[in-house]
């Protein structure tokens, strides 16, 4: 057979013949598959997912919900639906643990619904009691994607409700257990409603200040001013002990175990300046704090409440951990001859319980193989995207995705006995063995305050000889001017502003910690696939006969293999198909797919073998020189060579492989450059880690290949001993690692894992971020200490100027605000991160959440599958 | 300037209703989700 030969880089094969008209699905408006295109039907549908939504949504009657999702705005996205039973969800093990009963015996559960994304999604979700009759509420929390369905049990299953909204798109998971949820909850509120009262209390104090510091320098009745102290007093107290106890209640625990915390000298400032003016007021005589003692507990805790606010988030991410592994299970029973399969929860299975996992599902527990051979995804666990073939008496983790064939597995472990529940385990402590830093405005505002108490008692004493009054006015105009807030407000407000700055770019920033430590240098490892590389195997390049593309093309379209997607979504996008026609319509029963290894096929009286080079000599195929340099060049390059030939005659190589992304280069130039100590941490292979670090030129020594995560972490803890850390990972292998770095950041479509570790997210693919990150980072630090000199020299040029007596009462409270606005207005006009226009900023945090649950590896749901 | 002896009570007495209204407006959970009201008020049958 002569076909001529050309070598193309696979980009470089242009469009011939006129192009496919664009056919939109009905229900998502994204492009219908050319093989799915139904001659002659109004309604087309480019996935078995939307096929199903669009008919539960004309069914009953919620065609509304397409006005609403165009009206919104909304990106399209097509349907994901399981097609589960979701036998689990009536097990009374489930029960116990996230249903609550509701009022009139109705019984209520929140779920949690990664898909959900839009203003549309709320109002469809809504809508449940219309689809399935005995709901009788569903409330959507759209930022975190959580569902609170309440039903009458009597009417319907928790089963059925998961089905129902399972057929709306939005495929279930049981959000965090009902208890630990309504505890979070209640902190939550708790905390609001201590600032609230602390800035009630401070406003009306300060209010009762400005009079009385007005009176004082005016003339005022003395029953007033006595009235006005004593009123003051109260209000202070209440904010001392209210919303101020929680400084006295984490002080008093720090001294009892025998640490200083960061809260005690905010502790005793407060304690002191209380007691005091308690004691003045009751004397009558005298000056009161209660004014400066009522602001910097306000200011103190809203400092605190926005840090928390930008780390709220982090919470919320981590009930995706939850979403690692199946809830349910197939558990197969045997009685004498017959064999019985049923849907069940987790929690029931036990070792030595035989379960079926089918291509496509992630396995819910660690197991042996018993029956069957499939290929794994474990990048969860290695974070490697090369699928790893299975066979019987493999060992399989839980959590990681079955890719191919059914496959039994007999219970090895289950639950919190998992690989993947130690590693989370690992994660959440690495997590809270993390040093806090010690933030730096905290414990200058405690002991200023304290300092400036002491400066009052001395400014006191040393003007008591010119009389008493003399003496309260110049102490009190000190203590007025020098109020710590600007103080208070220096870092916070700086620290918001730059979060606030970061998000608009997609770079999402946890805790204000991440900022202080970036600023510094230290070691920065990255972790490779994912994170270097696109994390994902591509065509790379395809050389031979670009006649042969289209049959390759329809041939690799019928397997679920990674490298055969690969192949297929390469060939495809390089090539614009001139018609459907050119897809030769191949019978699926002449394709004979060998497990691992290659594909079979016939078509048109030729035999087509596709394959590994091992596969093929197997074969007994051909291959000439100019292939057998393809591969060598290929196996140079790092990438995997797939050989196809006809008629048992070697004609093209398609290279696959994981391609490192455009700008790490250029990431690691400018990083060492900013005086960072770059390393590679993978569990790739040694020599192929070893490759890219040459490539980038990272140092050999500190590029290491085949870590396991646990070794991962083990590392990241050597280094942080002597230097500060920063991990860059996206799997959840890199997870614990991440934690336990000074600073992790995980890299967008990273896993849920990684993301809750993590303390910075990446909202954009690429290391460019990093470095803008640290550079914003060195920014940030330099306005903060801008905004510290400023406040510190303001209040110290004040202060003297109040000992020696220059400023009065009056003078001083129209000056006191004039720190606090120059602080303000520094850190807003600061160029921190700079911001490029980036329409997706709001919804980062649930894209990443959905992008994540999505699945990273490159399969579908199977009857998605089923109908490509 | 006595009045003061009553309007100052009268305005804390009005400050500690407002506490208190946001006091049992967290407790009822309205703050706990700010942003799904607003998509839900403009979509409503």
């Amino acid at each position: 057979m002569l076909v001529p030969s050309v070598q193309v880089a696979a980009r470089e094969i242009k469009t011939t013949g006129e192009l496919r008209a664009r056919v939109a699905c009905t229900h998502c408006g994204l492009d219908v598959p050319a093989g799915l295109i139904e001659a002659g039907q109004s309604e087309q549908f480019c996935c078995a997912g939307c096929r199903t939504v669009y008919s539960v949504i004309q069914q009953h009657g919620l065609q509304k919900y397409y006005s609403v999702k165009q009206s919104a705005g909304a990106l399209s996205r097509a349907a994901k639906i399981s097609a589960r039973e979701y036998r689990e969800c009536d097990d009374p093990a489930f029960h116990s643990l996230y249903v609550r009963d509701a009022a009139h015996g109705m019984k209520s559960a929140e779920l949690f619904l990664p898909n959900v994304h839009c203003a549309a999604c709320v109002w469809l979700v809504e809508r449940l009691p219309r689809v399935v009759p005995g709901v009788v509420e569903a409330r959507l929390d759209l930022r975190k994607g959580l569902a609170n369905i309440t039903w009458q049990p009597e009417l319907v299953a928790l089963s059925d409700i998961s089905i129902g909204l399972d057929h709306l798109g939005y495929p279930p998971l049981p959000a965090r257990s009902a208890q630990a949820r309504a505890a979070l909850r209640t902190q939550d509120r708790k905390q609001l409603i201590n600032l609230a009262v602390a800035g009630a209390c401070a406003g009306n104090v300060m209010l009762l200040a400005i009079a009385l510091y007005a009176g004082a320098f005016s003339g005022m009745d003395a029953s007033i001013h006595s009235f006005m102290q004593w009123v003051s007093m109260g209000l202070g107290l209440v904010s001392l002990a209210w919303p101020g106890r929680v400084f006295f209640i984490s002080a008093f625990k720090s001294l009892r175990a025998g640490v200083v915390h960061l809260d005690v000298p905010i502790a005793i400032g407060l304690a002191a300046g209380g007691i005091w003016s308690f004691c003045s007021t009751l004397a009558g005589t005298g000056a009161i704090y209660f004014d400066s003692l009522a602001v910097l507990v306000f200011a103190l805790l809203a400092g605190r409440w926005f840090q928390q606010r930008q780390q709220r988030w982090a919470a919320d991410a981590l009930e995706l951990l939850f979403v690692l592994t199946p809830t349910s299970a197939r558990r197969v029973t045997r009685s004498i001859d017959t064999e019985h399969i049923e849907e069940v929860a987790v929690q029931s299975l036990s070792l030595k319980d035989i379960v079926e996992v089918r291509p496509g599902e992630s396995f819910p527990v660690d197991g042996i193989i018993v029956r069957g051979q499939s290929a794994v995804d474990e990048s969860l666990l290695s974070g490697e995207s090369q699928p790893v073939d299975i066979n019987v008496s493999s060992l399989v983790a839980a959590g990681t995705v079955n890719l191919q064939g059914v496959v039994r597995a007999e219970v090895l472990a289950c639950g919190e006995n998992t690989r993947v529940a130690k590693l989370m385990k690992l994660v959440e402590d690495a997590a809270r063995r993390k040093a806090p830093i010690v933030r730096l405005a905290d414990r200058l505002a405690g002991w200023f305050t304290l300092a400036m108490l002491l400066l009052s008692l001395l400014t006191f004493v040393l003007w008591s000889g010119q009389g008493l009054s003399s003496a309260i006015t110049h102490a009190v105009a000190l203590l007025i001017v020098t109020c710590p807030c600007a103080l208070g407000l220096a870092t916070p407000l700086a620290m918001t502003v730059a979060i606030g700055r970061a998000a608009r770019t997609s770079i999402l920033i946890k805790g204000a910690d991440a900022i202080q430590s970036m600023a510094g240098t230290g070691t920065i490892f990255l972790d490779k696939t994912g994170t270097l590389t696109e994390g994902r195997m591509r065509l790379a390049w395809f050389d031979g006969p670009s006649e042969l593309i289209p049959t390759i093309l329809a041939i690799e379209r019928n397997s679920s293999h990674p490298v055969a997607l690969a192949i297929a979504s390469g060939l495809s996008t390089l090539t614009e198909l001139p018609s459907d026609l050119s897809i030769p319509a191949l019978d699926i029963a002449r394709i004979r797919q060998i497990h691992g290894r290659g594909i079979f096929a016939e078509f048109e009286e030729r035999t087509f073998t596709i394959g590994s080079q091992a596969f093929l000599e197997e074969c007994d195929c051909r291959m000439d020189s100019r292939i057998t340099d393809s591969i060598a060049q290929a196996l140079a390059q790092g990438l995997s060579p797939v050989i196809v030939a006809v008629d048992r005659v070697a004609l093209a190589v398609a290279a696959v492989g994981d391609p490192i992304r455009n700008d790490a280069r250029f990431a690691i130039d400018q990083l060492k450059c900013l005086g960072f100590k770059v390393g590679i941490l993978s569990g790739d292979h040694p020599q192929l880690v070893a490759q890219v670090a040459s490539s980038l030129g990272v140092d050999s020594r500190q590029a290491h290949g085949g870590v396991s995560p646990e070794m991962k972490l083990q590392m990241v803890r050597e280094h942080h001993a002597e230097d500060s850390v920063i991990m860059v990972g996206d799997g959840a292998n890199d997870a614990a690692a991440l934690a336990a770095a000074t600073v992790g950041i995980a890299v967008k479509g990273g896993v849920e894992a990684s993301l809750a570790a993590a303390d910075v997210y990446l909202g954009e693919p690429g290391l460019s971020g990093i470095v803008e990150l640290v550079a914003a980072s060195r920014r940030t630090m330099w306005v903060i200490r801008r905004n510290l000199c400023v406040s510190l020299l303001y209040n110290a040029l004040a202060a003297t100027l109040a000992i020696v007596g220059v400023i009065n009462p009056l003078l001083a409270a129209v000056l006191m605000p004039i720190s606090s606005l120059s602080v303000v207005t520094l850190s807003f006009r600061s160029r921190t991160f700079v911001n490029h226009v980036n329409p997706r900023e709001e919804s980062s945090v649930r894209q990443a959440a959905v992008t994540a649950s999505e699945n990273p590896s490159p399969i579908r749901p199977p009857e998605v599958l089923a109908c490509r | 300037m006595s009045v003061i002896f009553i309007v100052l009570p009268i305005a804390i007495v009005m400050a500690a209703a407002a506490v208190t209204a946001f006091i049992l407006a967290a407790r009822n959970g309205q703050f706990d989700d700010l942003d799904t009201p607003a998509h839900r008020a403009i979509q409503d049958e």
